[in-house]
């Protein structure tokens, strides 16, 4: 049985509609990648899940139970983190995470909420006003605060927004050892494909409110068509060079002194080799995956891609 | 219910606004108390009017604690909705504001639940308000200057209350005031669900009470019957009635006597549909907003 089941759901907002009658559902166990442009309806679908936007129509079933019937119940089960982990700043972290725990109907020891504390790097810290507190921290937080009355459904929105690289790696550890050693269920949104595509293990590509394409992503990833952007010094020549190669078929776009290929994952290396025996200047070589090719063509930015699909 | 109210109390008092109030108030006792100890009979001479040319008045037993609470409650219980304002407007929309709202409202627990701890929590705010207002008008009042009968100007006639008979009037004055003040509370409550800071609700709560207050003492005979009777503002005041006793054939207040006790019951009524008009549109509009902030 699904832990989240989403039928037909939507959102007007006046004359908009944020969210058009979405479908989709979530497993047991899951990391539920929610992946969408900015706008595309992912933050409103949350906040539908978490009852803080009331949906125009449709139906969402939480652990095998209607979530306008039985809120509360569900509710004390899901821990959350939306967008910011924005906090009180007055209190201090042990305050906060205390404060939080009594409204999730637990009541925590001290030794609990500092052991809580110390899980997420906060030990030392506890005495300290939020409002002290770096970007990081405060997500760390945010995400102490979520887990505290032990939940059985995480959701997070945007965790890693305002996260230096060390906060993104930091998030995207604690998600899979939330989802590997912990055994809860995820849902994580993002707009950031390589985020997603790291940690979950299905996803759904939402835009302009609408599904778009929900699956594993292994189905949604297509190593065949990978997409290779080559810099080189001399485009001119280098184009002239590749043509009358066995490349010339995997070259599609020519933009300034990049060089797009499509071509199978495993081919790269020998693309690379035959380059250099081309005598091709390569400044640099980077892959993207077929994913992040079909996210930006199934999305509003296709048009931004079409150019570099045509 | 019980743990919400305790956590809004906790988000109240460790939130530095909250103290303003209370300094403010303090300030300006404290102004009042120190032009009193050294200008009092001034202040006595304009209020007793042209009676001092055919009385002799015993300046120095009317300047007493009873007495300089009296004038204070006059000068402040008008300004005091703007400090409860700063507390009661913040509530919601200062949660929008920090971005809290979003994670209080996904809680297990019921909007209408949240809604009656944050009011409860106010008019807790409130009352703490008014006893520390008590405590430094009239207990300090009454350390300065001792204590005595009360002189209570009553249009162009004065009453005297006997010191014996003041301190339950002044109970019942500061739990009417505290009263009237949580339709303040509750007016900026309700305003408060509607915005995302807490500017908007705390200014439009100061400038609903000033345009109402300015009705409520307009002497327009029109207004009297139509308007003024409706405004809560109007009703706000009636702690005064609590100082104004009967009195016998001879002119003596009588002790232990409201002269119009039917006026203040009918203003405390009012006041409190106000109060469940407010507190209740408040909760509704709450129960149904989408929480975007």
């Amino acid at each position: 049985m699904s832990l989240v089941t989403v039928s037909h759901l939507s959102k007007k907002f006046r004359s908009h509609n944020a969210v058009d009658d979405l479908s989709f559902s979530v497993e047991e166990g899951d990391v539920y990648g929610f992946l969408g442009q900015n706008g595309a309806g992912k933050s409103t679908t949350i906040r539908m899940l978490l009852t803080l936007v009331r949906p125009t129509s449709g139906h969402i079933d939480i652990f095998g139970l209607n979530l306008n019937k039985e809120r509360k119940k569900i509710l004390s089960q899901i821990g959350a983190v939306i967008e910011k982990p924005d906090l009180y700043k007055y209190l201090s972290a042990y305050e906060n995470l205390s404060l939080f725990a009594r409204m999730s109907g637990f009541i925590n020891s001290k030794k609990e909420l500092n052991a809580q504390l110390e899980m997420v790097g906060l030990a030392g810290r506890e005495t300290d006003l939020v409002k002290t507190f770096s970007q990081g921290m405060k997500q760390r937080l945010g995400i102490a605060v979520a887990l505290i009355h032990n939940p059985r459904l995480i959701i997070l929105d945007e965790p890693t927004n305002g996260l230096d690289p060390q906060g993104i790696a930091d998030m995207r550890n604690l998600i899979l050892h939330l989802s590997r050693h912990l055994h809860k269920t995820v849902i994580v949104s993002s707009h950031l494909l390589n985020e997603i595509e790291q940690i979950s293990n299905r996803m759904l590509i939402i835009d302009e409110g609408k599904k778009i394409v929900e699956g594993t992503v292994e189905s949604l990833t297509d190593p065949a068509r990978t997409l290779v952007e080559v810099t080189v010094d001399n485009p001119i020549a280098a184009t002239s060079r590749i043509e009358s190669s066995s490349w010339f078929c995997y070259l599609i776009k020519t933009e300034n002194n990049h060089l797009i290929f499509q071509l199978p994952k495993h081919l790269i290396p020998e693309l690379n080799r035959s380059l250099v025996q081309l005598e091709i200047n390569v400044l640099s070589l980077q892959a993207k995956n077929s994913l992040e090719a079909q996210f930006l063509s199934l999305t509003r930015s296709k048009q931004n891609v079409a150019a570099f699909t045509d | 219910m019980w743990q919400l109210l305790q956590i809004e109390l906790l988000k109240i008092f460790r939130k530095p606004r909250t103290y303003i109030s209370f300094g403010a108030i303090a300030a300006m006792v404290i102004i009042i108390q120190i032009a009193l100890k050294f200008d009092g009979q001034s202040y006595i001479e304009f209020l007793t009017g042209s009676l001092k040319d055919s009385l002799e008045i015993p300046y120095t037993n009317i300047l007493n604690g009873y007495f300089v609470c009296f004038i204070i409650l006059n000068l402040l219980l008008i300004h005091i909705p703007l400090l409860i304002a700063l507390v009661a407007g913040d509530s919601i929309a200062g949660e929008a504001n920090m971005g809290t709202l979003r994670l209080i409202a996904s809680k297990p627990v019921s909007r209408t639940g949240l809604m009656l701890a944050k009011f409860m929590a106010t008019i807790i705010y409130t009352a703490l308000l008014l006893i520390w207002l008590a405590f430094i008008s009239l207990l300090i009042s009454i350390l300065i200057f001792g204590t005595n009968d009360i002189l209570i100007a009553r249009n162009d006639a004065l009453e005297i209350i006997q010191r014996n008979d003041v301190l339950w009037r002044y109970m019942a004055a500061f739990a009417f005031a505290t009263l009237a003040l949580t339709t303040v509370a509750a007016l900026a409550f309700l305003l408060s669900v509607f915005a995302d800071n807490s500017v908007g609700p705390i200014v439009s709560t100061i400038s609903i009470v000033i345009v109402f207050t300015i009705l409520s003492e307009m002497q327009i005979p029109l207004y009297d019957r139509t308007i003024k009777p409706f405004l809560f503002t109007s009703h706000m005041l009636a702690w005064k009635g609590f100082f104004y006793s009967k009195v016998d054939s001879g002119g003596s207040s009588l002790p232990g006597t409201i002269e119009n006790i039917r006026a203040i019951g009918k203003s405390s009524l009012i006041l409190v549909l106000y109060i469940i008009g407010f507190v209740s549109a408040a909760i509704y509009a709450f129960n149904k907003k989408d929480i975007l902030s």
